[in-house]
């Protein structure tokens, strides 16, 4: 019992982490309509600006406090994550308003690509450390209960604490600002969103920027556990069946695929690894991906698409 | 009718003619809109008037002529720009946020009236606060008017479709528009349905004095609550002037009866 408890935790909390991710398609889908590929290149672009920043500020600025490095440096990466969303409107979407969803899809790979580049050009191509003083050793929790108590990770814990804040954050942003109202609005309907005023093109601007603070929370946290180096913005390639799995308009859902993914790729890798010769981990949630798409191709909580005929 | 007093023109429409490729929707359309005045637009389906609607609104771009609001032209711009100046629209297929709550929705009529930051807001900061409040009361206003408080916070899908029309209505009146545009407001609803709503446009016109321009297809209606009325065909104009005048004109009579051109 214990050892399955340890596992579901460890799942939910991985599972978090591409919640984190998965949330940032499904805030420019929700919207623009834009199934947005460069998320994950946003995430290594924003996590390698935050990896350098904090080890360039103190520099220039002469002072050793990491505290203050880290703090100042994730000022400094969210300001260029606001002035990539604001670049990426100006020079791409502005220029493709009504185009079909395959071009703006294909404008978003090239992104992407771009944005891998640059962020190495800019930031450099070693591998980061960002050291936001993440505890590393594991602890043990209700030794009382169970023979040998639970073996948590203390980093994964901060981390899906962290992730379940920006979930709560953004609820709130959305439901109670005037903004969130506009945002939602833009997301229901364009035609009718700009007929009453609601300008697309500073609302567009928001939700990349708000796109750009969820992956550079996603960077941080990931990078901190990997490392900052290419191999990140693969990271995104594992929130694609969870899009897929809680529907790409739902921001709980999303969530909720999220941790359904991760507790999935662990359980079955540690119950029906050894009779399948293992390594389940690595493609489970592609499969049940594929399922669902075959099954309920809107996700758990999408939107049924139902065109007139 | 009423006691109102219809003054001068405030939108001027001159020499519109747009196309779609090859596809002429408008040819040379020209018509004015007096202050206070109900103008309603009508014609045979595929006519033009839901494109003339949309010039007006900035959706489409004319190729051709010259659209001028209270002397103000407005060639090459935008819906948001259009809203701005005080012109709001409705929607011939509803174009509701579903999702958002009545509400909601009339309250996101206001977001031009909203100045605080987004930071502020965020915060509930005073002004913010207060500026969220007072537009609210002002949104209150309109759901009274539109009799529609039972249905405060029922999120908009869930809605018969003559009360999602009422909605629409809403959020365009919470924009406070000197001219109103209303593209269909009783399609598809029953006698008594559009018994409230040609009440409710009269009531808006009367009681804000709000120009209003109106698309509709139920003659009886455009008859009686139009004091002008502009007749397009094919996308020519083919007739203007009171519904009297308008209901004795032959060109109109043949093209709603179809008798031979």
């Amino acid at each position: 019992m214990g050892f399955f408890l340890e596992t579901l935790f460890g799942g939910l909390m991985v599972g978090m982490l591409y919640s984190l991710i998965a949330i940032g398609f499904v805030l420019i889908y929700k919207a623009s309509g834009v199934f947005n590929f460069a998320q994950g290149a946003m995430v290594l672009f924003a996590a390698l600006a935050m990896a350098r920043f904090a080890e360039w500020l103190p520099r220039w600025l002469g002072f050793e406090s990491l505290v203050l490095a880290n703090l100042l440096a994730f000022v400094a990466a969210m300001a260029v994550m606001i002035a990539v969303a604001w670049l990426i409107e100006r020079l791409v979407l502005s220029k493709l308003v009504n185009q079909e969803g395959i071009t703006l899809l294909m404008a978003t790979l090239g992104i992407a690509y771009f944005l891998d580049g640059l962020g190495q050009t800019l930031f450099g191509n070693d591998i980061y450390k960002i050291d936001v003083g993440m505890p590393k050793e594991p602890m043990m929790v209700l030794e009382s209960v169970f023979e040998g108590g639970l073996l948590l990770s203390r980093e994964d814990l901060i981390a899906a604490l962290v992730a379940a804040a920006l979930v709560v954050v953004l609820a709130l942003f959305f439901q109670k600002t005037s903004t969130g109202r506009a945002l939602r609005a833009v997301a229901d309907d364009h035609q009718a969103a700009q007929s009453i005023g609601i300008p697309l093109n500073r609302i567009w601007v928001i939700v990349w920027s708000v796109a750009g603070f969820a992956a550079l929370v996603a960077g941080i946290i990931w990078g901190s556990k990997l490392g900052v180096q290419f191999s990140l913005s693969l990271v995104a390639l594992k929130a694609l069946p969870v899009v897929i799995l809680g529907g790409l308009t739902s921001i709980p859902g999303a969530i909720i695929g999220g941790l359904l993914i991760g507790v999935g790729e662990k359980l079955s890798e540690i119950y029906l690894g050894p009779m399948l010769g293992g390594g389940i981990e690595i493609w489970f949630a592609y499969v049940l991906a594929l399922v669902f798409l075959l099954v309920r191709p809107q996700g758990l909580f999408g939107e049924k698409i139902i065109d007139r005929v | 009718m009423s006691n109102r007093k219809v003054g001068d023109v405030i939108l001027d429409v001159k020499n519109i003619s747009l196309s779609f490729g090859g596809v002429k929707a408008l040819t040379d359309i020209s018509f004015d809109v007096r202050e206070h005045e109900v103008r309603a637009i009508i014609g045979p389906n595929g006519a033009g008037k839901s494109s003339m609607l949309n010039c007006i609104n900035g959706v489409y771009q004319p190729q051709q002529g010259e659209i001028t609001f209270r002397g103000q032209h407005f060639k090459h711009m935008n819906s948001r720009q259009v809203a701005e100046m005080g012109v709001a629209r409705t929607f011939q297929n509803l174009a509701l946020f579903k999702g958002m709550s009545v509400l909601d929705n009339i309250m996101t009529g206001r977001n031009l009236k909203m100045k605080c930051g987004l930071l502020a807001q965020a915060l509930h900061w005073g002004p913010a606060e207060r500026e969220e409040i007072a537009q609210r009361e002002f949104v209150e206003r309109i759901i009274d008017f539109l009799e529609i408080q039972l249905h405060r916070k029922t999120p908009v899908g869930r809605l018969p479709y003559g009360l999602q029309k009422r909605v629409d209505l809403g959020r365009a009146l919470a924009m406070e528009p000197q001219v109103l545009l209303l593209d269909e407001p009783m399609a598809g609803m029953n006698v008594e349905e559009k018994q409230d709503m040609s009440r409710f446009i009269l009531d808006v016109n009367d009681e804000f004095g709000t120009t209003i321009v109106l698309i509709e297809h139920d003659m009886g209606v455009v008859m009686d609550i139009s004091d002008r009325v502009v007749v397009l065909d094919y996308g020519k104009k083919i007739g203007d002037g009171t519904p009297h005048e308008v209901r004795n004109n032959e060109d109109v009579i043949r093209a709603y009866l179809g008798t031979e051109h």
